[in-house]
Parts: C-alpha cells; sequence; structure tokens
C-alpha cells in the first residue's frame, strides 16, 4: 500500500505569502508537493466558506498565510484574517476535528525558507494524523 | 421529483389565482417582484425555467402564511420547497447568509467518520442520564455558539436553560454525543441528498440509544422531526417541545415560580405555531410566571409575522425591513421584553438590531429572550432545591 499523501489548501496573500512561496522556489528550497496554492488579494478576505468548501472537497489541511501585521497592503487584513480563523476554528473543533489540519501563519515575502518549512511540518502531521474524516463523504459521492 | 408530480402532490392545480396569497405574504409586502400567486401560474403554465431559474424562488419565508388564506388549500410551501430541489438539480442555489456556513456544515456533517465534541459545555451542575429514555434535542446549539457570539446571541444557554428546568421538573434526560444536524435547513434549500442522509443517520442514532421521548428546544428541530422524518425514516418516539412539558408540567410538582415584574410580547416562530399549531402551550407557560404581563402584537397568534428569514438563505433588504417592522410591533404593544420560542427568530432579531438602521429611522430596540431562560430565570430564583 503506498503511503498516506495529504492534500493541503493553502490560501495564501498576494503581497507577503504568494510571494514567500515562489522566493522559495526561484532560491530552490525544496518542500513537498503536496500543497495546491489559492492566491489571494488579502488574508483577510479569506471567507470562512472557502475553508470548509476545501474541507468539503476532500482537503486534509488548510493553511491560511498572509502579511505579518504591520505589513498588511490593506491596513489590517490580518487582524481580519485572525478573527474569521479563530471563530473558524471553534466550530472545527465542535465538528471533532482535529485541530492541527486548519493552520495560520504569517511569512513575509522574504521568508521563503520559512514557507518551506511550514509546508515540511505541515505535511509530516498531517501524515501521522491520517485522512481528513470529511475524505469518506467525499469518497462515497465519486 | 418534476415540476408535474410537484403540483399533483401539492395541489396547485386547484389555484383559483385569486391573488391572496400574495396580498397575505409579508415577503411580497416589501420585495414587489415577489409573487406567490405568478409563482403558482408559471408552475402550472409550465413555465418551468421561469420558476426555477429565479433567485426570488429562494425568498419565501415557507412561513405559511399564504397557505392559511388559501381558499383552495394549496401547500405553497411543500410548493417552493420542492421547486427549490428541481433549481438545485439546474445549478442554482439561494444565496446563502453567513457565506453559506451552515449549510456547509450539515454537508460536513454527514461524512460518517467524524467524531463530534458537542457536548463539552455540559458542566457538573446539570444532571444528565446515560439510561433516560427521554431525550434531549440539542441539535445545532453548539455550532451557533461561535458563529454568533458577535451580535451577542447564546444558543446554548436555551439549550442550558431547558436541561435545568428540565432537571428541575425532575427529568434527567439523555443527551446523545454525537447527534448530527436535524438537517431543517437542508430540506428547505431543497438539499434533499444530505436531508436524507442525516435522518438516516440521526434515526438510527435514536433508535440504538432506546428513546422514547424527544424534547426540543428549537421549533425547527421539531417540526422536522414530526412532519418530515416519517417520510423518510421510521421512528417511533413521542415528541415534544419544550413549551409543551411546560404548559404541561408547571404548576405540578410543587414548583415554586418567582415573581418577574415584567410587561412581555410574544412572538409566535413559524414552525411552532402554523407549522405545528402550538400556540396556546407558550402562553400559558407565560401566564403561569407570577408578575409577567403578556400583551400580544398587532399580528400574532395565526396571522404572526415570520423574523425576516427562513433557512438562512436570501437574507436581504427585504428582509431587514420586514424584522424591522416586526421589532417596532413588539415596540407599540410598551412590552420590556420580546419572548420568542425559537432560538433563530433571535438570531435575526439580535442581528437586525445590531444594524443601527437609518438616522430618520432607526432600528427599534427591544430585549430578546427565549422562553425557557424566561422560566429558568423564575425557578432559579425561585429558591427550589433540586431533588
Amino acid at each position: 500500500m503506498t503511503e498516506f499523501e495529504p492534500q493541503i489548501i493553502a490560501f495564501c496573500c498576494n503581497w507577503c505569502t504568494y510571494a514567500a512561496a515562489d522566493l522559495a522556489g526561484t532560491s530552490r528550497v525544496h518542500y513537498p508537493p503536496n500543497v495546491r496554492i489559492v492566491r489571494v488579494m488579502c488574508s483577510g478576505m479569506v471567507n470562512p466558506i472557502y475553508v470548509l468548501k476545501a474541507f468539503e472537497s476532500g482537503a486534509d489541511g488548510v493553511l491560511v498565510a498572509g502579511c505579518h501585521l504591520a505589513d498588511c497592503h490593506y491596513i489590517d487584513g490580518p487582524v481580519k484574517c485572525d478573527a474569521t480563523v479563530d471563530k473558524l476554528r471553534k466550530v472545527l473543533h465542535v465538528l471533532g476535528l482535529e485541530d492541527e489540519r486548519l493552520r495560520r501563519e504569517m511569512v513575509a515575502a522574504s521568508e521563503g525558507v520559512l514557507f518551506a518549512r511550514i509546508i515540511k511540518e505541515m505535511v509530516e502531521q498531517l501524515k501521522k494524523i491520517g485522512p481528513s474524516p470529511f475524505k469518506a463523504k467525499t469518497e462515497a459521492l465519486a | 421529483m418534476n415540476l408535474e408530480d410537484i403540483i399533483q402532490k401539492t395541489k396547485t392545480y386547484y389555484c383559483l389565482e385569486c391573488g391572496k396569497c400574495t396580498s397575505i405574504c409579508p415577503v411580497a409586502r416589501y420585495d414587489p417582484s415577489f409573487s406567490p400567486r405568478m409563482m403558482i401560474e408559471n408552475a402550472l403554465l409550465g413555465f418551468e425555467d421561469e420558476l426555477v431559474l429565479n433567485k426570488s424562488l429562494f425568498s419565501c419565508l415557507t412561513c405559511y402564511n399564504c397557505q392559511q388564506k388559501c381558499p383552495s388549500d394549496v401547500d405553497f410551501p411543500v410548493f417552493i420547497r420542492e421547486a427549490r430541489s428541481i433549481a438545485q438539480d439546474n445549478g442554482q442555489y439561494g444565496i446563502c447568509a453567513h457565506s453559506g456556513q451552515l449549510q456547509s456544515l450539515a454537508r460536513l456533517m454527514t461524512s460518517p467518520a467524524i467524531k463530534q465534541k458537542r457536548l463539552q459545555w455540559l458542566s457538573k451542575e446539570y444532571r444528565v442520564s446515560e439510561n433516560s429514555d427521554v431525550l434531549l434535542w440539542v441539535g445545532c446549539a453548539p455550532y451557533f455558539e461561535p458563529i454568533f457570539e458577535d451580535i451577542q446571541f447564546s444558543a446554548l444557554d436555551i439549550t442550558k436553560a431547558s436541561l435545568k428546568t428540565l432537571n428541575l421538573l425532575g427529568i434527567e434526560p439523555k443527551l446523545l454525543p454525537d447527534e448530527k444536524c436535524c438537517g431543517h435547513d437542508a430540506l428547505w434549500t431543497g438539499d434533499i441528498e444530505t436531508f436524507r442522509k442525516l435522518a438516516e443517520y440521526n434515526a438510527a442514532q435514536i433508535k440504538e440509544a432506546g428513546i422514547k421521548k424527544i424534547i426540543f428546544s428549537c421549533p425547527e428541530g421539531y417540526r422536522t422531526f414530526k412532519l418530515d422524518y416519517p417520510n423518510y425514516v421510521s421512528l417511533n418516539c413521542e415528541l415534544q417541545h419544550i413549551s409543551e412539558l411546560l404548559a404541561e408540567k408547571i404548576g405540578e410538582n410543587g414548583l415554586k415560580l418567582k415573581e418577574i415584574k415584567k410587561k412581555v410580547t410574544y412572538q409566535d416562530p413559524c414552525r411552532l405555531g402554523r407549522h405545528l399549531c402550538v400556540y396556546d402551550a407558550p402562553r400559558k407557560v407565560l401566564g403561569a410566571i407570577p408578575g409577567i404581563e403578556l400583551v400580544e402584537m398587532r399580528h400574532s397568534g395565526l396571522e404572526s409575522i415570520c423574523c425576516g428569514t427562513s433557512a438562512f438563505t436570501n437574507c436581504d433588504s427585504y428582509s431587514n425591513m420586514l424584522r424591522a417592522e416586526r421589532l417596532s410591533e413588539a415596540v407599540e404593544t410598551g412590552a420590556e421584553m420580546l419572548i420568542t420560542a425559537c432560538p433563530k427568530c433571535q438570531t435575526h432579531f439580535r442581528c437586525a438590531m445590531v444594524d443601527k438602521g437609518e438616522e430618520h429611522r432607526p432600528t427599534p430596540k427591544i430585549e430578546v429572550m427565549d422562553l425557557a431562560n424566561l422560566v429558568a430565570n423564575a425557578i432559579e430564583e425561585g429558591g427550589n432545591t433540586i431533588k
């Protein structure tokens, strides 16, 4: 049996984390290919439904990453993002989802190495806890 | 089910085109483009696309006001519900409030592998029994808790109050650790598949736990179990809303209620009122609390107006106007408090009051409370000792 390969959806802010992912690529820093990056203009625009939809579609983990608090292109995006993710975390907790599956990070445009490390860490953690409980539903539908 | 079947099922062909439905419809009063009569006519003329591809299909509150006035007894809300399932098959969805989170949660819950942590609020002061054959249905309350914290609404408070009241009445109910959404919203937005899965799962859980009686603190769950589950699953349980139980038991057991000197008015939830015809029980409970003076709003009982949104779909400016109207009716009575028996009514009213309204027409303000909370307060301060 092949090893379980988790699928991660990463919502990355256009100005910082997306650029960081780019930097990781251009500086040839390796990270596992389990992540699908969705570029959003600001981490503050990530709506709870984006994350829920990702889980509904069978993602094993979701990463929401954007600028540091003072770096935001739109002044207070990360503050909004924190509030959204905190609320969502409580909802997902009731649903019985492991906390590791939703991760919130702040990665600046210069932190390509950090981005690679986060993805590596996340993949390791997800491999340990196994596939998302919502997968059962998606597979039954397919 | 195709359009023809729906027409047969809801006896739409009896429509006389008298337009009473549209004139009583609370949505049509604010939204001139919304017309139940036209929807029925489109269906009868076979203009399926006009009906199901129209966004206003999801604006109907399914509040049953129209059916009360219909001389031909056309079941318009069920007609709408079935038409919505055709619309979903065609990729048309309503505009879901709260970005569709609540609908998404219901879909996620259909997964058999999840292990919910829905009873973490349960503390030692409440007594529940593993062996009881009476179930208190908690429903969506643990999910509403974080979602609606910014409008200062706590659905769990209603559950806690119900549980406390049951304890004081000498009932130690069972709580299921892994019950799922009753599927009300999924059903009424046309997502029959999700509803069926949830219903089957819940029915199996309840059967396995050997439950004989279920008590609801939410009229939507009550309605769904009573009227919709029998079409999909078999469930041999007695069902009761907390207000019905209280109306039966209040005055018995030597339960002392403390005086609460307040003038209150009561909002009939559509699901409890017109759907299930429970009007007297909540009023009897209010009457039994000493000091409570009940004043009725202009529209009450059978004629009462919906709180403005149903199944968290198509919540728009018209819904908000409707809520403001209902709130001003409540304020006009001179009541200090608006009592409801449905957590969702409370969500919608509280949400409307967060919006301050326009300068020349501010949103009316009134304290909103659930019946279960009011009763729990009356008991709590009455110095009853837990037997």
